[in-house]
């Protein structure tokens, strides 16, 4: 009997599920490990699927760019709950409105990283078009390739590109660490 | 001098440097997460040009898409090459950008004020 109710539960989840998905034009939505074979997954998915709608090619190259860059973000930086968990671990969603497209993304960071990189994101909103090529500038001629293999210029970048501001929260999961949210949007062409 | 054709991926480059034919070029997408790696030969192959470079040196930009830690990279060689002209050589980087790219022609025109080296503009429409 349990059983029955148990799978009944999944049903009726995912029907919610696909129901709210389409409410909210959401195209693409994951949870897990984010690695660089998962990022050409779905930069080159989100890619053929662009393909096929009747957005310009700059709009289609900017959604494609900024998807690498958050993806890379989350496969280079993001920290785990526990500290035996190695995976670099997030959530990636990507819809779109009438206005614009919108990629989301959320990954466990550290408390002690937070300042940071809210001090970056702050910085890189407070920024115009110029000021944001002059700091790209900068930072390009200042940064060495991390170990990791980021150039700490990827925030910037995604400014760039889109030219939104950025939107982010922390959500503090425990005293070690919390939950960074960022969203960006493309405009869409008209 | 050792020849390099390396075909392009979906994430790396097509990388042509063939001395002796004075072809220099990088083109495709560059989007690794390991641009270190994907770069050594090629960073390699530059210092050994720059022992004894061509007269004149053209170096061709074709990219369609690169990541940041790419553009690090790229701003690397660069100054590789602004070493080989202030050693007296003539060098001119041929940055092609898409019509509908204005991103790419900005990211050239950064790289232009950064690097002491004349940037040819040209545009394509595919």
């Amino acid at each position: 009997m349990t059983k029955i109710n148990e799978s009944q539960g999944f049903l009726d989840f995912a029907y919610q599920m696909y129901k709210s998905m389409k409410a909210n034009e959401i195209n693409l939505v994951y949870e897990g490990e984010v690695t660089q074979d998962i990022t050409k997954t779905f930069t080159s998915l989100t890619e053929k699927n662009l393909a096929k709608t009747e957005e310009s090619n700059s709009v289609q190259r900017k959604v494609f760019q900024v998807m690498v860059e958050c993806l890379q973000n989350i496969s280079k930086h993001a920290d785990s709950i526990c500290e035996e968990e190695e995976d670099r671990r997030g959530i990636v969603m990507v819809s779109h409105g009438e206005e614009s497209y919108n990629i989301i993304t959320g990954n466990v960071i550290k408390n002690s990283k937070v300042p940071e990189l809210q001090n970056i994101l702050d910085l890189v909103n407070s920024l115009d078009k110029e000021g944001l090529s002059s700091l790209f500038k900068k930072q390009i001629k200042e940064s060495r390739i991390s170990e990791k293999g980021g150039a700490g210029l990827g925030l910037i970048d995604i400014a760039k590109k889109t030219g939104s501001k950025l939107t982010y929260e922390f959500k503090e999961l425990n005293e070690q660490v919390s939950f960074f949210i960022l969203t960006t949007s493309i405009k869409r062409s008209k | 001098m050792e020849v390099i054709n390396i075909n392009g991926t979906e994430d790396t480059p097509q990388v042509n440097l063939d001395k002796d034919n004075g072809i220099l070029e990088i083109s495709g997408r560059s989007l690794p997460e390991d641009v270190n790696q994907f770069y050594e030969p090629i960073l390699d192959w530059i210092d050994k040009y720059a022992e004894e470079p061509l007269g004149k040196t053209e170096f061709t930009f074709k990219l369609e898409y690169f990541n940041t830690a790419s553009s690090k990279i790229i701003l690397d060689i660069l100054l590789k090459f602004e070493e080989i002209v202030e050693k007296g050589n003539d060098v001119v980087i041929k940055w092609h950008y898409h019509e509908e790219e204005e991103d790419m022609l900005e990211a050239g025109e950064e790289y232009a004020d950064i690097v002491d080296i004349p940037f040819d503009y040209v545009v394509y429409t595919d």
